[in-house]
């Protein structure tokens, strides 16, 4: 109980009144990532629930464990494939031939650490970074540090290509904190998803640095295509012949964005949130649907100009960042929408703009972070058309 | 009287600003500050524009009846847009066709109109004069500050000149391309908005909804 004292014994100086009044929330926010909060509510509505905001969150943030993990050991596996080739350089190399471990690409621990080294500087600027302006908007507004940002940063984390630089990471992040969510009023106000909008920004903003081929595989001179630009030039029957099978895409050992190549990986943190019952199980057959609808209907038009319109919805699924988006951003509950029925139409939405802007859009190969945000913008729609619809439905029984 | 003529020139700046507090004229401002020389370009256009229109419509406000007096006030307005387009045309071709349609637009911008009805029709020409180019300044204003930060983070550039070297050029500074896009000029005015009210919090609109607090029990 050290611990327990020693918040006690210093509470007094933070909360009304005290000396560092100022700082409540920054005391508040390390106090109650340790302890359950002291708080509850006084007023109506009480809702008795095993499972509070913090929960929810630290629930997503275990279930992104299995993107983590495979993610580094692809990002190292990818990097490890590629120095064999051209060598290599940096301060990442450096170390690891310090440690004696080597950069050969059939030992699993050589990959995952070297993508470790990857994984950890991106998110710890991510953490800093988006975690002071958090910090300072708490303080400024009086609200709490909300765990939510645990998870923006996560996610954020996981969509950005291994090879970023750091301070495009923390602009990035930045903007994503600000203006994605702290301009709305903070966590559970953001109608869009903080790291989605911290992603497209580096997408519009930094092009160069966030598409194209070269970027997937941080090592010099290495040029690696995404499977779906692949696609997009040679049609996906291109693709075992340049050593993609479904199967790998579906493991994840492709080029991509750092946790999001696995979809067996997704998949498993998906199953652990349909579990716990924090994702919505409406949003994924919406989002399954609609891609599925949408990408089979594209298959039977055909078109003799653009080969992504045969690319049939199982392999829609594996590549790129559907996967990924469907388990830990679509099922998003603050930015979803909030009706049952809502649900499906929000999730159909998606699915249907990803696979437009794939197929139809020459300058998207990827369009999964930009039908989300799409999403997004329309949730509160559809929540207001299915509300209103109700209305009237009830309405007519009285005539 | 030399006060008010005064008040009336600087209010529109920050004070009443067409932009950040009443929200006007935003489409242009989108448009046509991804450079500063365009910018500058345009302030001087609209600035032009919304000055003589609110003095010949002071001039004609006795004449003009009631119910036609929107037809007359585009006239007059129209007349002067195509006057400054060909004008720039003659002297300044390459930034005319930089901002091709837009001084065509001119005619649409809320700020002219707004003038022209709100102050124009009610004042007498010296006033309305000096009230337009006041609030034509007061557009160009935050065109210039939003041009400035636009071109200076997307391009690394003022009016043209280099301040940061870029990275394809053998520098350090890599420019944020979003920044040449239009949309990103709805971020900046927001922050603008964001900060000026912060600074002024009188201008602040009174919430739509308030949220309604219960007593405790």
């Amino acid at each position: 109980m050290g611990l327990r004292s020693f918040f006690d014994s210093i509470e007094p100086h933070f909360v009304k009144g005290g000396k560092y009044e100022k700082y409540f929330p920054i005391y508040e926010m390390v106090e109650s990532f340790i302890y359950t909060p002291k708080t509850v509510t006084t007023v109506a509505p009480h809702a008795r629930s095993y499972i509070d905001m913090k929960r929810i969150m630290t629930y997503v943030v275990i279930a992104t464990i299995p993107c983590i993990l495979f993610g580094m050991y692809n990002t190292g596996l990818q990097t490890n494939m590629a120095i064999a080739e051209h060598g290599a350089s940096g301060w990442r190399a450096a170390i690891i031939e310090g440690l004696g471990i080597g950069f050969n690409a059939n030992n699993p621990l050589a990959n995952m650490l070297h993508g470790l080294m990857y994984f950890l500087p991106i998110y710890i600027v991510t953490l800093v970074a988006g975690g002071i302006f958090e910090v300072v908007f708490a303080t400024v507004r009086k609200h709490e540090v909300n765990e939510g940002f645990l998870v923006t940063s996560m996610l954020y984390t996981l969509i950005v290509p291994a090879s970023t630089p750091l301070w495009q990471v923390a602009l990035g992040i930045i903007f994503g904190v600000v203006i994605g969510k702290e301009v709305f009023g903070g966590t559970g106000k953001n109608f869009l998803n903080p790291a989605l909008v911290g992603r497209a920004f580096l997408y519009f903003a930094y092009p160069a640095q966030m598409s194209g081929d070269s970027i997937w595989t941080p090592v010099d001179g290495f040029s690696g295509a995404t499977a779906l630009s692949i696609g997009a030039s040679d049609g996906y029957q291109a693709l075992p012949e340049r050593g993609i099978d479904w199967m790998d895409a579906f493991i994840g050992t492709i080029q991509g964005s750092f946790g999001e190549t696995s979809t067996l990986a997704a998949m498993i943190g998906l199953a652990f949130l349909l579990v716990v019952r924090i994702a919505n199980w409406r949003l994924i057959v919406g989002c399954l649907g609609g891609m599925i609808a949408f990408s089979t209907l594209l298959n039977l038009i055909g078109s003799d100009t653009n080969p992504m319109f045969a690319m049939p919805w199982y392999w829609h699924l594996v590549l790129g960042g559907y996967a990924f988006g469907l388990a830990f951003m679509v099922t998003e509950p603050v930015s979803a929408s909030h009706t049952n029925m809502g649900r499906y139409i929000y999730g159909a939405l998606i699915g249907f703009m990803v696979v437009m802007i794939r197929v139809v859009n020459p300058a998207f190969p990827e369009g999964m972070m930009l039908a989300i945000l799409f999403g997004n913008v329309f949730a509160p729609l559809i929540d207001y058309f299915v509300v209103q619809a109700n209305i009237k439905r009830r309405a007519k029984r009285y005539v | 009287m030399a006060q008010t003529y005064r008040k009336q020139l600087i209010d529109p700046l920050v004070d009443n600003n067409p932009i950040t507090l009443q929200v006007l004229g935003i489409c242009s401002a989108l448009a046509v500050t991804s450079s500063m020389q365009v910018a500058l370009v345009m302030t001087i256009a609209v600035t032009a524009v919304t000055g003589f229109s609110s003095m010949f419509i002071s001039m004609l406000r006795n004449q003009i009846p009631s119910s036609i007096r929107i037809i007359v006030q585009m006239v007059v307005i129209a007349s002067l847009v195509i006057l400054v387009d060909q004008i720039l045309k003659a002297y300044a071709y390459e930034i005319s066709k930089t901002l091709s349609v837009f001084v065509g637009l001119i005619i649409t911008n809320c700020i002219v109109m707004g003038r022209a009805e709100a102050f124009a029709m009610k004042n007498p020409p010296i006033d309305s004069f000096i009230d337009g180019v006041g609030n034509g300044l007061g557009y160009g204003l935050l065109l210039m500050v939003v041009a400035f930060f636009r071109e200076l983070l997307g391009a690394g550039s003022l009016f043209g000149i280099t301040i940061f070297e870029t990275v394809n050029n053998g520098g350090w500074y890599v420019p944020n391309g979003m920044m040449l896009l239009p949309p990103s000029a709805f971020f900046v005015i927001g922050l603008i908005i964001w900060g000026v009210r912060t600074w002024k919090p009188a201008q602040v609109e009174e919430r739509e909804y308030k949220i309604q607090s219960v007593e405790a029990h």
